[in-house]
This record gives C-alpha cells, structure tokens and sequence, in this order.
C-alpha cells in the first residue's frame, strides 16, 4: 500500500496568483464561484471559459497538471450530465423511446453543467489549492475570520488545530506505515480475505496508532506550554499580511466579470433551468 | 557567579493509582546550578531526573521544598500564573522526541512560535528567526517541512526555537536519546556552543557517558536523590558507585579501572582515548 500523500497540491511558481494576499485568493475564489452560478446562457459560458483559461495562463501552472487532477473527478461530472440528459423536459423533442424522452434543452443543459463543474475546479484550484500554501491558507483563513473572534467564536484555535493537524498528517502516516511493517512482519494479513475480515485486521493498526496520537499530543501541549503557548490572546505573526492594490484590482476583475456575465444573461438564447 | 536555579529540599511523589503505594520521584534533592554553567545529569530511568527537569521548568510542581528561579521563589504561596509564564521565559526545555515538540509545517514558522507567543513585533520576531536559524545551522532548511527533515536536524529546529526566544537557560531532557550517532553529534555540538560561545547555561539529561563528560559538572541521580555530584573527573574516578546505580562509566575509565585493579598504576580520570592510550603505554614503561 503506497501511503505517500501530499497534503494540498501547491504548485511553486512566482506569478500574481502565487504572490497573492492569501485573503484576497479566498474571496476571490468565492467571488468566481458566484460569478459562475450567475452565468445562464451560452455566451456567459464563453466568456467564464475564457476567463478561466486566462487564470491558467497567468497562473503559470501546466494545463496537463490541471487536467489531471480533474481526472478522480469524471465520474461525478458525467454522472451528473447524463441525468440531467434524461430528466430535463423541454420544447424541442429529439428521441423519443419508451420512457425516456431527450430533448435538445437537456443536452444543452448537461454540457452546461458538467461545465460548471470543470469551471469550478479550476477556479478553486488555481485561487486557492495550486497557488497558496497551505499554511498561507489556515493563516489567511484566520485572518479573514478575525472578526468573528469578537462574537467569542473560537477563530484561533480553529486555525491552530488545522495547523497541527496538517502538521501531524505525514508523521502520522509514517506511523500507520511502521505499525502495519510490524505486524506483518509477525504474520498479519491485510490483503486477503473478505471485507469483514480485512476490516477486522485494521483494529491492531488502529489501536497502537491512537494510543501513539495520544501520547504525542500530551507530549505536544507540554512543549507548546514550555514555549509560552496560552492560546491567541497577546499572540503577534511573524509573517503579517499586508492586501495590496494588485489583490483588490484581482477581486476587482472577478466582480467585473459576474457584471459582464449577468449583462450577457439578458441576451437570452438557451437559458440553463438551475 | 550567581545561581540561575536553585532547589531546596525538593520532593514530588506522582499521585498513586488504585492500591499502590504512591511513587515518589524526588526525595528531599538540593541543587544549584551556576549561571553559564554546563551540568550533565545522570541516572538510570526511574530516578527522577526527567521529573526534576519538569520542576525547573514549572511543568510540575513540587509537593514540598522549593525552586528558585534567578533568586525567585516559584513554590512561594503569592507566585501567580502571571509570575509562572514569567519564569517560563527564562528556562526553555527541549524534549525527547523532536516530532512531538515541532508545532508548524513550515521550519521557520516553527522557531517563531514561541517569539510569536510572547508577543512581539514581527520584524523582532523575524530577525530572531534568522539569528536562531544560523546559530544552529539551519538557515538553508528555513522553508522546509520539518517532517522531511532527520532527527538530528529536527532537533536542531526545536533548539533554534528556544533560542529565539532567549532563554538564559535551556534544559535537554534526553534530547539525543532516539538520534542515530550522526544527529546525535551535530545536537552535541549545537549544545556545546550555545554554552560556550552564547553563555547559555545547559542542563542535559543523558544517557551517554561520552556526553556527560564534556560538561563542567556531572550531578548522578538514584531513586530521587543525587548521590554523586562533581567534576566529571571526580565522578568518573569512582566507576564502582556507579555501576551500583546501574550506570556505565566511559569506556576508557572501564578499561583503566580494570588494569588498576590488576596491579597496573593508572590514574582513571581519563576519558581521550589517546591519552588513555599515553597513559597505559607509559604506565607499562615504568613496570
């Protein structure tokens, strides 16, 4: 079993995307996500197809990188489409057998969907996954929420959490990995079997593995404790961000295009049902 | 020189769990520790000598005695929480295992941590960063995942950590325990400087013979006393006390112990191989 993950796909590169106020990315990409459920007609997806090919570009991240990760994702796209083919009543009737009735708007209406997908991926990958961090995104996240702390919602130690677990994900694994070498090497067996029996023998991985979690993280809170840890209050960054123009002028762009996709709604043509 | 920390009469049984008798880890132990010193502290486990690193840091509390930290009284019956962080600025601790001592997936992040908790301007915390990172001579490895990093190395960042936030005093508690023999060199090394070139006193907690012999003092441990304090020298002259204790002593005293105990005239303080090898040779001139 090969257990080597990545955590996050960051992509290293140095483009306006990448040197992005972590803030803005994650508004920006909410912004895109809005701005492609606006679009209703072909010629809003032209031009949220343009757009996001544009991203890709300034990006700097090979489409083939983008392609693939779409890759465990088909499945879901055609599943959707192919629904929606079946089940969109509509004017124009084209097959007509049996039970099943297909018309022109739910071909239309299936592509346009299984767009959207595609478009969404992008978005939120190239914004967020491929250009930031992940610990630029806990911390821009943190930020973002800052506000909320004054409502007492537990923002910092939401962001801590997200950090130690990204942090403790790959010891972990390596852990999972020693553990499982172990009991092979006495004899254990995960490979064969039926289902019942394979997910009987994860219980003596998973039972060394949660008593070792524990234990770290006791030994976690005494460290972080020596090292005057008492949790976000008087806590400074080191790295504070600072939101410059070039980040408004992106968020900027991305509201000037919801505008221009609305615009082009009013043109009509065939209109997308949801 | 003054005494950075002081214990007096300090003793702390762990609570008893059902229908045993109550261990007690420290019986009744004195200790002073002079400021810029570098003490090494033996003892076979179970004698109390990470507890007593866990007093000096004010993780635990003794049950009775006191410590004193840079002529403070911690155990005093007004000290606050307040007083407590306050101390904890002084003593840093570095522990065993370098994996659950690391809090940020990126190295530098982690050595602002503890500058970040104590709430200073980032361009404070940015330039202790860089200068703790040099110092122990991980600048290159500023941008790496530290779960990428060898235990040598790691060890090395949970140290620039302390560093960074200037602590006076830094206790080791085994920190060279789970190393392989080339992580173990660089911590070793990374120590001896931080004592000798920054005045930062050191308490390490160790195993190693090897190691304790580069300190200034070697304080041995046995059932929560100390039974033997000194030089190593002093306490490495006397291998038979410390075999009691189940303890080694260097090889190069072992070997010499032995060919004094066979007639040979030796001295056993020594602890180069070469001059243990000087000393044998001339020692069988004069037969």
């Amino acid at each position: 079993m090969n257990l080597d993950i990545t955590i996050g796909q960051y992509c290293e590169g140095n483009s306006v995307l990448h040197r992005m106020d972590p803030r803005a990315k994650i508004v920006a990409a909410i912004l895109y996500i809005v701005v492609i459920f606006l679009a209703k007609n072909l010629f809003g997806f032209v031009l949220l197809c343009a757009s996001a090919a544009l991203l890709i570009a300034v990006s700097g991240i090979p489409a083939r990188i983008i392609l693939k990760s779409m890759k465990p994702l088909m499945f879901i796209i055609l599943f959707t489409a192919v629904i929606n083919i079946f089940w969109m009543q509509g004017e124009t009737l084209l097959v007509h057998f049996w039970i099943i009735n297909i018309y022109a708007e739910g071909i239309f209406n299936a592509l346009m969907i299984a767009l959207r997908i595609i478009l969404l991926l992008i978005g939120t990958s190239i914004f967020m996954t491929y250009t930031t961090t992940t610990i630029a995104l806990t911390d821009g996240l943190e930020q973002l929420l800052a506000p909320f702390a004054k409502l007492k919602l537990p923002v910092h130690e939401f962001s801590m959490m997200m950090t130690i677990a990204l942090r403790f994900i790959p010891t972990l694994v390596e852990e999972t990995q020693k553990i499982m070498n172990a009991q092979k090497a006495r004899g254990a067996d995960f490979s064969t079997g039926s289902l019942m029996q394979r997910a009987k023998a994860l219980v003596p991985i998973l039972v060394p593995l949660f008593i070792s979690a524990f234990r770290r993280a006791d030994e976690l809170a005494t460290a972080m404790e020596c090292r005057c840890y008492t949790g976000g209050e008087g806590r400074t960054r080191m790295n504070v961000l600072h939101a410059r123009v070039s980040d408004f002028i992106v968020c900027l762009l991305v509201i000037a295009l919801g505008a221009a996709v609305v615009l082009l709604n009013q043109l009509g043509g065939f209109s997308l049902s949801w | 020189m003054s005494a950075i920390i002081k214990i007096e009469n300090l003793s702390f049984a762990y609570p008893a769990e059902e229908g045993q008798q109550p261990h007690k880890a420290l019986d009744n132990v004195n200790l002073e520790i002079e400021e810029g010193s570098f003490v090494a502290i033996l003892g076979h486990n179970g004698s109390g000598k990470s507890t007593l690193a866990k007093m000096l840091s004010l993780v635990l509390m003794p049950d009775s005695g006191s410590v004193w930290l840079d002529g403070k009284n911690m155990s005093a019956e007004d000290i606050t929480e307040e007083d407590i962080l306050q101390a904890r600025r002084e003593v840093g601790m570095v522990f065993q295992n370098p994996d659950n001592q690391i809090v940020a997936t990126v190295v530098e992040e982690d050595v602002a941590f503890g500058p970040e908790n104590l709430g200073l301007p980032s361009e404070e915390i940015r330039r202790r960063v860089d200068e703790a990172l040099a110092m122990v001579g991980m600048t290159k490895y500023a941008r790496h995942a530290p779960h990428k990093l060898s235990g040598g190395q790691k060890q090395r960042i949970a140290i620039a950590g302390i560093i960074a936030m200037r602590r006076r005093c830094i206790i080791f508690d085994e920190s060279t325990a789970m190393l392989d023999p080339v992580g173990r060199k660089e911590v070793m090394a990374t120590i001896e400087r931080l004592n000798r070139e920054e005045g930062i006193t050191v308490l390490h907690i160790t195993h190693y013979m090897s190691e304790a012999v580069r300190a200034d003092r070697v304080v041995v441990m046995d059932q929560g006393s100390i039974i033997m304090d000194g030089t190593p020298k002093e306490v490495f002259s006397q291998p038979e006390k410390l075999w009691e204790v189940r303890l080694d002593v260097p090889q190069t005293t072992e070997l010499l112990y032995h060919m004094k105990k066979n007639g040979l005239d030796v001295r056993l303080d020594i602890f180069d191989p070469d001059e243990c090898a000087a000393e044998i040779a001339s020692a069988l001139a004069s037969l």
